[in-house]
């Protein structure tokens, strides 16, 4: 494994097959356990470098880093020499000299991950860069489908909604396609980004056309901030185009599950109906997030430092 | 050749590299395991001669062995519990436990060998609270993956007692920790190397020593 995890082609086929087959023993062995807790990473200080705002994400690896025993340090730039207009660099090199480990790094500028890996001697672990990736997502992802549908190779998997902003689908569709998984994109023209012709997935316009061929739908969030940008009319026409209701679940195939990587906007991407259904798997996601970041983790810190 | 045909009796120091249990060697040590496994926990619930009966009664002597779990250590101490556990139920008719215990997690030389792909932890219904619990291994070498073990069953629950078993115990502790059963026991030199193949791994059952510096 390489020694950073930027992006999703950071990992090849055997090494994203080995982080989730790590996350499942690690699943397995803390399952019903009263300590929850790994020897694993005594004496490793792992730093949450936080500039963007993050509740799932940010807890998520917490609690990996603590169930694997490593000193956790949490930084968000509210309230931290951030407003004082320290850099970026600054703040790295100054982690650096306190003997960070790994640092996992969320940022609304895309590429700020790349910038600190050069700049520290720890593992750095991409948790969201603006609109350009979210490994971590996309594995979880990987690993509850495997979990649930028992294989990833030529699973059909339907990603819906604002591909354009999404870090998500960016990340689902390369670690997917290296799994052996068949991507579809559904979304208005709009909301696909310039050359995703390139990209290693079909793509496609009409969501009712696309779901009977689904085994998994993944719902993106539509991102109220950007609702008024004229990607599209109104929330209500995405909404009946784009968005998953009971009638387009009874497309979908018996064994098909929908997914969402949160938060939701209930009524909006997703009918709430459709988000309690057995067919969800949206809390499976939020548990599945912390064993496979201890995966990450273990296999980034757990040996020696390069 | 190290080759015996009483695997009970030790090979003289300075092994010559070769084989040192055949086939054979292995299935009779597997029995004569699961016989002194039966002796210990059959009559005094493997705690000790001062220990309380737990037979209590019963008059056939196998209550204790209902309490046993023979935890495997991966990889080659998986199968070799298994074994152990369907030798005592072709001995005495009592089904044992049978669990794993992956280690990995709980080693200290992560730092030194890097990280490994992990094996799978399963223990059986009911968990190892107060149960009697046997680790077992294929070679008892520094004692510290026992060590790790011992960590990780601390963290799975609180066996009433844990005693070792080993296929082959070749000397050169590091860590004040012995085997209570030992299928055999190899002195070898630092420099050798001892290998458990099992069927169930590596297709052949037998025990090698060569000349290939440490693990």
């Amino acid at each position: 494994m390489k020694r950073h995890l930027l992006e999703a082609a950071d990992l090849d086929r055997d090494d994203a097959t080995l982080v989730l087959d790590t996350a499942a023993q690690i699943d397995q062995a803390l399952a019903g356990r009263e300590v929850k807790k790994l020897p694993t990473l005594r004496g490793r200080t792992v730093v949450n470098l936080f500039y963007e705002d993050s509740t799932r994400t940010r807890i998520s690896f917490e609690l990996a880093a603590k169930r694997l025993s490593a000193d956790v340090i949490n930084f968000s730039a509210k309230g931290s020499s951030v407003s004082k207009g320290e850099s970026l660099k600054d703040t790295a090199l100054t982690l650096e000299a306190m003997g960070a480990d790994g640092v996992v790094v969320r940022h609304s500028a895309s590429g700020a991950p790349h910038r600190l890996a050069h700049w520290v001697r720890g593992s750095v672990v991409n948790a969201g860069d603006g609109t350009h990736e979210h490994p971590t997502q996309a594995l979880l992802d990987a690993y509850t489908i495997r979990q649930r549908l028992g294989r990833l190779d030529g699973v059909r998997v339907t990603i819906v909604g604002d591909v354009l902003h999404s870090r998500v689908a960016r990340s689902n569709v390369g670690l997917l396609h290296t799994l052996g998984a068949q991507v579809t994109l559904v979304a208005p023209p709009t909301l696909l980004p310039v050359g995703v012709g390139s990209w290693p997935a079909e793509v496609g316009y009409d969501l009712d056309a696309a779901l009977p061929k689904s085994d998994v739908v993944m719902m993106l969030r539509v991102q109220a901030e950007r609702m008024n940008a004229s990607f599209f009319p109104s929330a209500r026409e995405y909404s009946r185009r784009y968005g998953l209701d009971a009638r387009r679940m009874a497309a979908l195939p018996d064994e098909a599950i929908v997914m969402h990587p949160g938060p939701m906007n209930r009524g909006m991407e997703i009918a709430a109906e459709v988000a309690d259904s057995v067919r969800s798997t949206i809390v499976e996601q939020v548990a599945n997030g912390v064993s496979t970041r201890m995966a990450v983790l273990y296999l980034l810190l757990g040996g020696s430092p390069q | 050749m190290a080759r015996s045909s009483d695997p009970a009796r030790s090979t003289p120091p300075g092994s010559t590299p070769g084989t040192l249990l055949s086939p054979a060697d292995v299935a009779r040590v597997v029995d004569r395991m699961a016989h002194q496994l039966i002796e210990r926990y059959a009559r005094a619930g493997g705690v000790g001669d001062d220990d309380v009966d737990p037979g209590g009664g019963r008059g056939d002597g196998t209550a204790g062995l209902s309490d046993l779990v023979l935890v495997g250590i991966p990889t080659r101490g998986a199968p070799l519990a298994r074994r152990l556990a369907a030798r005592i139920e072709a001995f005495t008719g009592v089904a044992v436990d049978v669990g794993t215990a992956d280690i990995t997690l709980y080693r200290d030389d992560l730092r030194l060998r890097g990280v490994r792909a992990l094996e799978p932890t399963v223990l059986p219904d009911g968990g190892i609270d107060d149960r009697l619990v046997v680790l077992v291994d294929d070679v008892l070498f520094s004692g510290r993956s026992v060590r790790a073990a011992l960590d990780a069953l601390r963290d799975l629950g609180r066996p009433r007692s844990v005693q070792l078993a080993v296929l082959v115990d070749r000397g050169h502790r590091e860590l004040p920790i012995r085997a209570d059963f030992v299928g055999k026991n190899v002195p070898t030199s630092r420099a050798q190397q001892v290998r458990v193949h099992l069927t169930e791994v590596d297709g052949v059952d037998e025990v090698l020593v060569t000349e290939e510096g440490n693990r």
